[in-house]
C-alpha cells in the first residue's frame, strides 16, 4: 500500500518537528497528556495556524492548493461544535447536504426531521453528533476527529464508532483520532502515536492503557 | 450683541455666558460622581481652542485660493479623522495597517464624494476653492469617521468573541469571506444606522447643524434646505463607501494569504 497522508517534519509554536504517515482508509489514533498540543496539531494539519514542514495528500502539498480547497479535503472536527444560525437545517447549505443529513442522522439516534430543529434545543450531544454530519457532509477525504465522543454516552459512542469505522472501510475515509480513552482508540486505530511535545513514538497495542 | 446687517454677531461675552452651561454641567457630573467633570472641561477648552484656530486657519485660507494649502489643509484633517477613529478602538490592529484602514477608507469615501460635489454637482470654480472644499470636506469626515469607527471597532470586536464561528467555517471549507460574511453584514449595518437613523430624523425631530447654522447666518430658508438635503446625500454615499471598504480592508488584513483569522494582530485592551 502506498503512503496517502504524508507528514514530514511539521513543526508548530513550540511544537514538533513530527514525522508520521498514513495510508488511505486507515485510522491513526494520537493520545498524549493535555496540553501536549493535539488540538494544536489537528490545527496545523488543516492549517488553520502557521506551521512549517510538510504535509501531502496523496502526493500534493498543502502550500500547492488554495487554503479553502485544502481545509474540505483535510477537515477538522472541534471538540465543542459552534453553531450561528437558529435553525440546525440552516447550517447545511447544499440540498445534497441536507439530504445527507437527513439520509444519515437515524444512524447516529437523530430524528430524520432534525433540520427543522431549533439549535437552542439540542443537548450538547445531539450537537456533538450533528457537527460530524456537517464535517462528513463536505466529503473529506481526511477527517481529524478531535475527541469526538466527549459529550456521548457509551450507547451514542458506539453509534459514532460504528459509522466512523463504516465508512472508513466503505469509502475509504482516513481518520487521525484523539482521545483520552484508551480502550477507544485501540478499537478504532490500525495503530497508535503517543505525542511529546517534540516527537510521536508509536505504542504498541494494549501498552498504552 | 452686535448687529452687523441680518446677522446678529457673537460677542466674546456671549460665548462666555454659554460656557456657564458647561460648568453646570461640571458641577452636576461632580455631584453625580460620573467621573466626567475633568472630561467635560478639557474637551469644551479644547473645542474651543480647535474652532478659534480653524476660524484663523480659514480666514487665511479663504483669501487665497491657492491648490496646495488647500491640498495640505485637506490632508491634515484626514490624518486628525484617521488618528481619531483609530483612539476610539476597543481592540486596535496592529501597527500601520490599523492606522491605513481608517484612513483609507475615509480618504477613499470623503475625497471622492467631494471631489464629485465640487465639480460635478455644485460646479465650483475652481474646483478647489476653500470656500466649498474645505467646509464639505469637513462635513463628510466628521460623517464617516463615525460611521467607520462604529463599524472597525464592531468588526475586530465580533472576530475575536465569534473565532470559533469563524474557525469552524473555514475548517467546513469556506473561504474568509463566506466565512465572515454574516459579521460583515452587521458591521456594516451597525455603520450606516447613524446615518439612515438621521435622514429619517431630519427636518422632523432634528434641525440638522448645518441648516442651523446657515439660517443663523442669515441664509434664506429655502436655499438653506437645498443644501442640507445635498449634505445629507452626499454624507450618506460617504458614509456607505467608507464603511464598506473599511470592513474589507479589515477582513483583508485580519485573514491572512492562506485565510486564516489571525486575532495575533489585534492588540487587545481597555478602551
Amino acid at each position: 500500500m502506498s503512503v496517502f497522508f504524508d507528514v514530514h517534519g511539521l513543526s508548530f509554536l513550540d511544537c514538533g518537528p513530527y514525522s508520521f504517515s498514513l495510508e488511505r482508509g486507515q485510522c491513526l489514533g494520537i493520545s498524549g497528556p493535555s496540553g501536549v498540543g493535539k488540538t494544536q496539531l489537528f490545527r496545523a494539519l488543516s492549517d488553520l495556524i502557521p506551521s512549517t514542514g510538510e504535509v501531502l495528500v496523496n502526493g500534493v502539498s498543502k502550500a500547492q492548493l488554495a487554503a479553502p480547497r485544502w481545509r474540505s479535503q483535510v477537515t477538522m472536527l472541534p471538540t465543542d461544535s459552534v453553531w450561528w444560525y437558529d435553525e440546525v437545517g440552516a447550517h447545511f447549505t447544499s440540498p445534497e447536504s441536507l439530504a445527507y443529513l437527513q439520509e444519515m442522522s437515524p444512524q447516529l439516534g437523530l430524528s430524520e426531521q432534525i433540520a427543522d430543529w431549533q439549535v437552542s434545543q439540542l443537548s450538547t450531544g445531539e450537537k456533538q453528533r450533528l457537527a460530524l454530519l456537517r464535517s462528513l457532509q463536505i466529503r473529506p477525504d481526511i477527517l481529524l476527529l478531535d475527541e469526538p465522543t466527549s459529550a456521548l454516552d457509551v450507547h451514542n459512542t458506539q453509534l459514532v464508532e460504528t459509522l466512523l469505522l463504516r465508512l472508513k472501510n466503505k469509502e475509504q475515509l482516513t481518520l487521525l483520532w484523539v482521545s483520552h480513552d484508551q480502550s477507544q482508540l485501540a478499537r478504532v486505530s490500525d495503530r497508535i502515536l503517543y505525542m511529546a511535545k517534540d516527537k510521536m513514538t508509536s505504542v504498541a497495542p494494549g501498552v498504552g492503557d | 450683541m452686535v448687529h452687523t446687517g441680518g446677522v446678529i454677531s457673537l460677542s466674546s461675552f456671549d460665548l462666555l455666558l454659554a460656557s456657564l452651561l458647561m460648568i453646570v454641567l461640571a458641577l452636576l457630573s461632580l455631584f453625580l460622581k460620573l467621573g466626567l467633570e475633568k472630561k467635560i472641561i478639557v474637551f469644551s477648552v479644547r473645542m474651543t481652542a480647535q474652532l478659534l484656530l480653524i476660524g484663523l486657519v480659514l480666514r487665511y485660507l479663504f483669501s487665497s485660493t491657492s491648490f496646495l494649502l488647500v491640498f495640505l489643509m485637506s490632508f491634515f484633517m484626514l490624518c486628525a479623522a484617521g488618528r481619531e477613529v483609530y483612539a476610539r478602538q476597543k481592540r486596535k490592529i496592529k501597527g500601520l495597517a490599523g492606522y491605513m484602514i481608517n484612513t483609507g477608507a475615509m480618504f477613499v469615501s470623503s475625497f471622492s464624494v467631494t471631489f464629485i460635489a465640487l465639480w460635478v454637482i455644485i460646479d465650483v470654480q475652481p474646483w478647489y476653492s476653500p470656500q466649498y472644499a474645505i467646509p464639505l470636506l469637513g462635513m463628510l469626515l466628521g460623517n464617516t469617521m463615525t460611521g467607520i469607527a462604529l463599524a472597525v471597532d464592531q468588526m475586530t470586536d465580533q472576530l475575536y468573541r465569534r473565532k470559533s464561528e469563524v474557525e469552524q467555517r473555514l475548517l467546513l471549507g469556506q473561504g474568509w469571506r463566506d466565512a465572515s460574511i454574516d459579521i460583515r453584514r452587521d458591521c456594516i449595518r451597525t455603520g450606516m444606522v447613524p446615518i439612515i437613523n438621521s435622514m429619517a430624523a431630519a427636518g422632523i425631530v432634528s434641525l440638522p447643524g448645518m441648516m442651523t447654522g446657515q439660517i443663523l447666518g442669515g441664509t434664506p430658508p429655502v436655499e438653506a434646505v437645498k443644501y442640507q438635503i445635498l449634505i445629507m446625500f452626499l454624507i450618506a454615499a460617504g458614509t456607505g463607501l467608507g464603511v464598506i471598504s473599511a470592513v474589507w480592508a479589515s477582513g483583508k488584513v485580519l485573514f491572512d494569504n492562506r485565510e486564516r483569522l489571525r486575532l495575533d494582530l489585534i492588540r487587545s485592551g481597555n478602551r
